[in-house]
Parts: structure tokens; sequence; C-alpha cells
């Protein structure tokens, strides 16, 4: 069973085409404010024409659920699989997997960027970070 | 001048509960507003005004019109209202002032829907392209929230556990509760999990039926003799509207500051309401609605519910009737209406000399809030 896909649009593609490449990009407006998803229009000022600015990668775990039902059938081999919400360091949030097992997860927990492919779409994961000395 | 007492809920009414096959949404809104109409004592001829929530799980084109064409009403005003759970609130307000304003006299304000028979998909349904993630479903993201309620405040299973039971185990004795069966804390603990942190006995029920209420001036109900008239003492709305990962914080809402302007209208404080009927679509939004109103302070909710202040009997029995996790997962007129039997005195599970009650809607993943006050 495949995987539902995301549906880039024109105003989205930037987004999607950046995981392919490697980078997590997101939306920064002239006043400084910074979101995702995409819009065509700041959320604060309303200015249009944001520009795209690549993450360091670096987030922290917000929070974090465990699916133990599968809402689409390419999801019950994955039971039970995780989603989370992530903090980037520049700001923005975003929903996420972290790939690593679900009892590890820590609230709060610095997190880095692990760009994953599912078939043909590459998709803006996590890991957690290991404080290195 | 304020509105506050100036307007009534005349009449309630409501369907049956639970499983309903073969009846349309259109002919459940009917029943529930032919009952609350005979329970006004109104003639229909008089209603000149209906306000419909949409339909959650069949959203449709001009549904205002269709369920008012049903009715056999050519309105002043109406229409439908997509706001989520929170919308009762929002057209209850919307009527009262309508009817300041000199646009109608008598509203109707009703919902109804079937999921249950019908088509219960927009629960469970892909939130956008983070559906690649396997972001699906409404209780995933109150899952979200009950987990960062837990990390910040150290809120306890046990404490999501008080919410369940106290709407369990007073829908448990009503006879038109979906669910009746009692729930303790063992019971709790070994409901399986949906999306953990979400366990089975923290979600709403998936539910079919309708309900209505009659809206009209308290003079209005004096001239044409209504019996039971109960007033709107305040109301008061908030929206947190931004999607959840685009919040700032997620254990808090614009609930409070609907509480505010509601408790202002009604020139009354928590601290005088003597029963609560509070939207328990999930568990944690009864934790968190405790806080923004003001009942204990953000992050002691769970000490609050702990030692049984929210069971019939404690210091503020909530959802008398069994909620949205026992009488029926109806998002929100279930709960307009028990306010109405505990402000009459007619309640099953009666709050003895109860004098103001507080009901709570809210609607999608807390992005709506409405707060109403009502007294006798």
């Amino acid at each position: 069973m495949d995987m539902p896909k995301p549906e880039p649009t024109e105003l989205s593609r930037p987004y999607w085409d950046a995981l392919r490449e490697g980078h997590l990009v997101f939306q920064r407006c002239s006043c400084g404010n910074a979101w995702l998803p995409a819009r065509r229009h700041c959320p604060h000022c309303l200015k249009p024409e944001p520009r795209w600015e690549r993450s360091r990668g670096k987030a922290t775990l917000v929070s974090w659920v465990v699916y133990h039902t599968a809402y689409h059938p390419a999801f019950e081999s994955r039971l039970p699989y995780n989603v989370a919400l992530v903090q980037l360091a520049e700001g923005p949030r975003l929903l996420t997997n972290i790939v690593d097992a679900n009892e590890a997860l820590v609230a709060d927990a610095p997190v880095e960027l692990q760009i994953e492919w599912e078939g043909d779409t590459a998709l803006a994961r996590f890991r957690l970070a290991h404080v290195t000395v | 001048m304020s509105l506050s007492g100036r307007y009534v809920i005349a009449g309630i009414g409501h369907t049956a509960f639970g499983k309903l096959p073969g009846h349309d949404t259109v002919s459940l809104n009917v029943e529930a507003c032919r009952h609350a109409l005979d329970d006004a004592g109104v003639d229909k001829a008089l209603v000149d005004a209906v306000f419909v929530k949409v339909p959650t799980s069949a959203h449709q084109f001009m549904y205002g019109q269709k369920v008012a064409e049903a009715l056999g009403i050519t309105p002043r005003m109406g229409g439908c209202w997509d706001q989520g759970g929170a919308a009762n609130i929002t057209l209850l307000s919307f009527a009262i002032m309508a009817i300041e304003a000199g646009q109608c006299d008598v509203a109707l304000v009703c919902y109804a829907d079937n999921p249950r028979t019908g088509n219960r998909a927009v629960y469970g349904r892909p939130r956008g392209d983070d559906a690649a993630y396997g972001w699906f479903s409404t209780a995933a993201g109150y899952a979200m929230i009950h987990r960062r309620h837990m990390i910040e405040y150290g809120t306890r299973p046990e404490d999501f556990a008080a919410v369940a039971m106290a709407s369990r185990n007073h829908g448990a004795g009503n006879p038109n509760a979906q669910l009746r069966a009692p729930l303790d804390l063992d019971k709790y603990m070994a409901s399986p999990w949906v999306v953990d942190p979400l366990r089975k006995d923290d979600c709403a029920l998936v539910s079919d039926g309708g309900a209505a209420l009659v809206v009209m001036s308290a003079k209005r109900a004096q001239q044409l003799g209504v019996a039971q008239p109960v007033p709107v003492l305040g109301f008061g709305h908030g929206q947190t509207s931004f999607e959840l990962p685009q919040r700032a914080t997620l254990t808090s809402t614009e609930a409070a500051r609907a509480a505010h302007t509601a408790f202002q209208m009604a020139g009354a404080r928590p601290q005088d309401v003597d029963v609560a009927q509070l939207y328990d679509c999930f568990t944690v939004t009864v934790l968190m609605t405790l806080e923004d109103y003001g009942f204990c302070r953000k992050g002691e909710a769970g000490a609050f519910v702990r030692g049984g202040a929210i069971a019939h009997g404690g210091r503020l029995p909530v959802n008398t009737s069994g909620g949205l996790l026992s009488e029926t997962g109806m998002p929100g007129l279930q709960l307009i209406m028990e306010g109405v039997r505990q402000m009459r005195g007619t309640a099953r599970l009666q709050v003895p000399g109860a004098k103001l009650c507080v009901v709570s809607n809210q609607g999608g993943t807390m992005h709506t809030h409405g707060t109403l006050l009502l007294g006798n």
C-alpha cells in the first residue's frame, strides 16, 4: 500500500523541492517573522513575497503522540508509530516523525534533521541529538 | 443597557442519541425543533429566525435553508454557521443580538448530525500534507496537547481519568445517554490506546442525533406564558484560530478571553458558579477549561479534579448528564440543555439550589471557544 503523498502546489513546491535537494526551508518576511507552512502573505504584517530561508536543522521536541490505530492502510505495518511536533531553532514549528524508538522520546529534547525518502518523496524527519562533550 | 438576563432559552428539545439508522440530518433537526417548540409551548408560526450549525460529517451548501424549508418556516434571518463545536453558543449569541436589534422575534438554534450510521471519515481524516508523516484524525491533535499538559504541569493519568469518570458516572443513570457504563480508575487505566497518550475513554463518542433551543426575550416569554424560561446571563467568545503546529503554546487557549467576556457581562465570578457543563470532546479539554476559566490556576486542574470536586456532590459538579463522553458525542447542545435543566431545577442529578451554571463549547482542535452563563 502506497504512503499518502504531499500534493505540492505552486506555493509549497519550493519547500518539497528543497527537501529533495537535502535542505529544510521555511519562509521569512522582511519584518523578521518566520513560519511554516508556505503562505503568500506574512501573517504578522501581511506583506506579500516572503523569502525562503534554509534551516540549520536543529530543533526541540515539543510534544509527540504514538498511533495505535492506523487511519490509513499504509501505516498498519508501522504501528505503533510516532508523530512529533518540533520547533526549529529559527522559530517555525512543524509536524514530523522522530526516527528513534518511541520509548526514547523525552520532552524538550534536542533533535536534528534527518531527511528520509518514502518512494519518490523526501520527508523532513528528525533524530534525537546526542549531545557530545 | 446590558443584555444580561433580558433574553431566555424558552424551550429545549432533542432526538434520541446513539445509532439512528434511516434518519437524515435534516429530519433529525426537525424532530429536535418540534420537541423544543413543544417544550416552550410556542407555535411554529411565531418563529422568524432559524440558526443552524453545519453537520460536522457532511457539510452542505445552503444547509440552513434546507432545515428551514423542512420546518415549513420562511425566516427573516437564518443560515448555517461553521465554527466547529463552539458554533452552538455563537448561534445563541447571534440570535439574542438579532432579536435585540429588532431583526427577528423568536429564534430556533439547532444542530443535528449522523456520523455513527452515516460517514465518520471526518474524524479520521488526513490533515493536509502532514498525512505523509501519518498525521491523521481529530484525536491526534488533542493527544499532542494532552502530552504537553503532562510535560509542563505534571498532570497524571489519574487526573484525566477523573474527568472521564465524572462524565461517565453522571451519564450512567441517564436514560437518554448513549454510553451508560460507569467508569472507575482501573477500567480507565485498562482502556486501550487510540493515539497515546489518549485512551479510548478519553475520547468523545461518535453519535447520531440532534438538539434545538427556542430563544426569545424574557418579556416575550412572559407574554407567551412560557412555563420555564431560563435567562441567559452572559456569553463570550474567543478564537485561537491557528492550526496546532503554529501555536506558540499548546496548553492555553482563548477560552480565558471567552470566559472573561461572559463573566463580565453577567457581573459574576467563577467562584459564584454552582454547576458546570464543560465541553469534554477529550478529557484534556475539561482540565484546560477549568484553568482558563479561573476555577483553578494554570497547571493546577489535575489537583483540582483529583479529590472528586467535579463529581456530583463535589464543589463544582461537571457534566451532570454525561457530556460528550457518555450522553452523546453531539458537539455541545446537550451541555446547554443540561444547563437549562439545572437552572429549572429539573435535572436528573440536580445540584440543590443551583443559581448559576457555566457552559463551554469548543471547536476544532481548540480553535474556537464559546462560554455561556445561565441563571434562574
